[in-house]
């Protein structure tokens, strides 16, 4: 996976804390920057996408490692 | 991105039924949403400083029970003493060990992100509650203050 400036560790975290979460590390970020996320819920796939639509944040990456799923935000 | 508005009106004061208002408006409010969510009759509960929810089993055939109890344990069985707490703690604990938030996390998640809770004066009056009982960050308001936000507002939930 491509670079990223903070990551977010929300393995083992049930709908909806990986968005909240996503969102409030979001908050401390700069315009163009990078999060990345690694979650566990299943959920998650589907949420960080629509997330993304909704806010206008970029999901640049999204992929599954091993039942872990990462993912790439970048905040507009 | 234009914002969009939520409203919930929030009526149930199970520990089962605190999750959908409290889920919904968090992420709502993450997605930018401006949430209000108004208390009414049981729902004032949620807004309680102590919350102290319990689920019932009794009467509740779509609660899946431990030892595939729901399939063979007589309804009436469901109404024995200390069957409530019982489930209770078990719904806790399964909660906990999924990586459910707790419905305390999930609401003071929703007051970090200025969603705006209204409890109804009317219930706070019916049921005599104490306003020291319930949490500060709050307004009280009647049907009239809950239209002044649905009427403005692009989705509006009943629960």
């Amino acid at each position: 996976m491509s670079e990223f400036n903070q990551e977010l560790d929300a393995r083992g975290l049930n709908c909806p804390l990986p968005i909240l979460r996503a969102k409030k590390t979001l908050n401390a970020m700069g315009a163009g920057e990078v999060l990345k996320i690694i979650a566990t819920d299943p959920g998650s796939v589907k949420d960080f996408e629509a997330f993304a639509t909704q806010t206008g944040n970029e999901l640049m990456a999204s992929s599954e490692d091993n039942g872990e799923f990462h993912f790439l935000l970048k905040k507009a | 991105m234009s914002e969009k508005n939520l409203t919930i009106i929030a009526t149930k004061g199970t520990l089962d039924w605190a999750y959908p208002p409290f889920i919904l408006s968090s992420t709502a409010a993450a997605l930018g949403y401006n949430v209000t969510m108004f208390f009414t009759f049981y729902g004032l509960q949620l807004l309680k400083k102590d919350l102290s929810l319990s689920v019932s089993p009794l009467g509740n055939p779509g609660m899946p029970m431990p030892m595939g109890m729901d399939k063979w344990f007589p309804v009436l069985g469901t109404a024995i003493p200390g069957m409530q707490a019982m489930m209770t703690g078990m719904m806790k604990n399964t909660i906990k060990s999924k990586g459910v938030a707790s419905v305390a996390e999930l609401r003071n998640l929703c007051l970090e992100a200025d969603v705006k809770m209204i409890g109804c004066q009317m219930t706070i009056d019916l049921f005599d509650i104490k306003h020291e009982d319930l949490i500060d960050e709050i307004d009280l308001g009647g049907a009239a203050t809950y239209f002044e936000h649905a009427g403005e507002s692009d989705i509006n939930l009943f629960i």
